[in-house]
């Protein structure tokens, strides 16, 4: 485990520096999430271990944003004043997003399956 | 022995531990609450931590920050999180070659349409401009989404709250809206859920099934990409800046 967590931990580094160095408008665990998965198609990266740690990060994952979303209580006058168009905004957009996501998604895996059945036909 | 009370509180009030005591301890109430609600969305455990850290804070009269001092260890452990996702996802490998260029347009469709609607929705309701502008990146995890609008001049603890508060709603409403427009396929249920609500969707997700909860982290960390590249453009083109 401890193993693990410092591979972890060396390649959020790794993608911090870079995301730095480079002026990225990506943040540097993201780029250390490229790297890692770029890293684990060699055989040797990949162990038991490794898995079962990222499991256990994974599975409490939401409790991790958790002191993030208790900062509500500095913005509770704005977020009162503005209540309905940002609940409003907030409620629609999220089910739009993941609506127009998902149709847009299913209906190009139909296009593109319908598409090479015609070429092996 | 009121007076001793209010000395330890103010002692421990100090220090880190109560701040990460509660944190867990909350979270833990929630997640119990939660199955004992066989798992109703609306008991989503997020949200119930921090209505229950939120009215404890409020009525010690304890700020934020001194809050913070002792739940930045487990904010901290957002970022090895973040790397890890990459395990599931290599995992998945092979479905997610098959599978790129439909999720690639889905991504961008979805990105669009969240940034779009949400400044959209608000505008028409009579948002300030700071807080359309706030609004923008609310799909992004937290500190993108912080970075980008900061640099569009909103206001970046807004943006967080308002990060973490579309995650608990895509996390509550996803799988109801997939459900009834009947998208049964793990993969893309889980990527519709990452690219609007980044990585609380993502934990929702995984508890539908690993395939899910990998593609979601995928959708997670591809909307960063679309979105620190889309947004600046579509600031502009709106006229917020």
């Amino acid at each position: 485990m401890l193993q693990s967590v410092t591979i972890l931990l060396l390649f959020q580094l790794v993608g911090e520096v870079l995301s730095q160095a480079f002026n990225l408008p990506i943040p540097g665990p993201v780029v250390g999430m490229g790297l890692f998965f770029a890293a684990l198609t060699q055989p040797w990266m990949r162990s038991d271990e490794l898995r079962q740690t990222a499991q256990n990060l994974l599975q409490h994952l939401s409790l991790l944003f958790v002191p993030a979303g208790v900062g509500v209580m500095l913005h509770a006058r704005r977020v009162s004043e503005e209540l309905l168009p940002i609940v409003a905004a907030l409620v629609l957009s999220t089910v739009l997003a993941i609506a127009v996501t998902a149709l847009t998604t299913r209906r190009l895996v139909k296009m593109l399956s319908a598409r090479r059945d015609a070429r092996a036909r | 022995m009121r007076d001793s009370f209010r000395e330890i509180w103010v002692y421990l009030a100090a220090t880190p531990l109560l701040g990460l005591t509660m944190t867990l301890g909350a979270y833990l109430l929630g997640d119990w609450i939660y199955r004992r609600t066989n798992k109703h969305p609306l008991f989503n455990p997020v949200l119930l931590a921090i209505i229950v850290l939120v009215a404890v804070l409020g009525a010690t009269h304890t700020p934020y920050p001194t809050y913070f001092d002792g739940a930045q260890f487990v904010h901290f452990l957002l970022g090895p999180a973040t790397v890890a996702l990459a395990v599931p996802l290599y995992f998945n490998f092979s479905k997610l070659r098959r599978l790129w260029l439909p999720l690639l347009g889905g991504l961008i469709a979805g990105s669009l349409t969240a940034a779009i609607s949400a400044i959209g929705i608000a505008w028409l309701l009579g948002a300030s401009p700071q807080t359309l502008i706030s609004l923008a990146p609310k799909s992004v995890t937290a500190p993108v989404a912080m970075g980008i609008v900061e640099k569009l001049g909103g206001l970046p603890s807004l943006t967080a709250i308002l990060v973490v508060s579309t995650g608990i709603l895509g996390a509550v409403l996803g799988p109801w809206t997939l459900d009834v427009l009947r998208v049964r396929d793990e993969a893309i249920r889980g990527f519709s859920i990452g690219v609007a609500s980044h990585g609380i969707g993502t934990a929702r997700a995984f508890q539908e099934s690993e395939e899910a909860g990998a593609f979601s982290g995928l959708a997670m960390g591809l909307n960063i990409v679309a979105t620190a590249l889309m947004l600046p453009v579509l600031v502009h083109l709106l006229g917020l800046r």
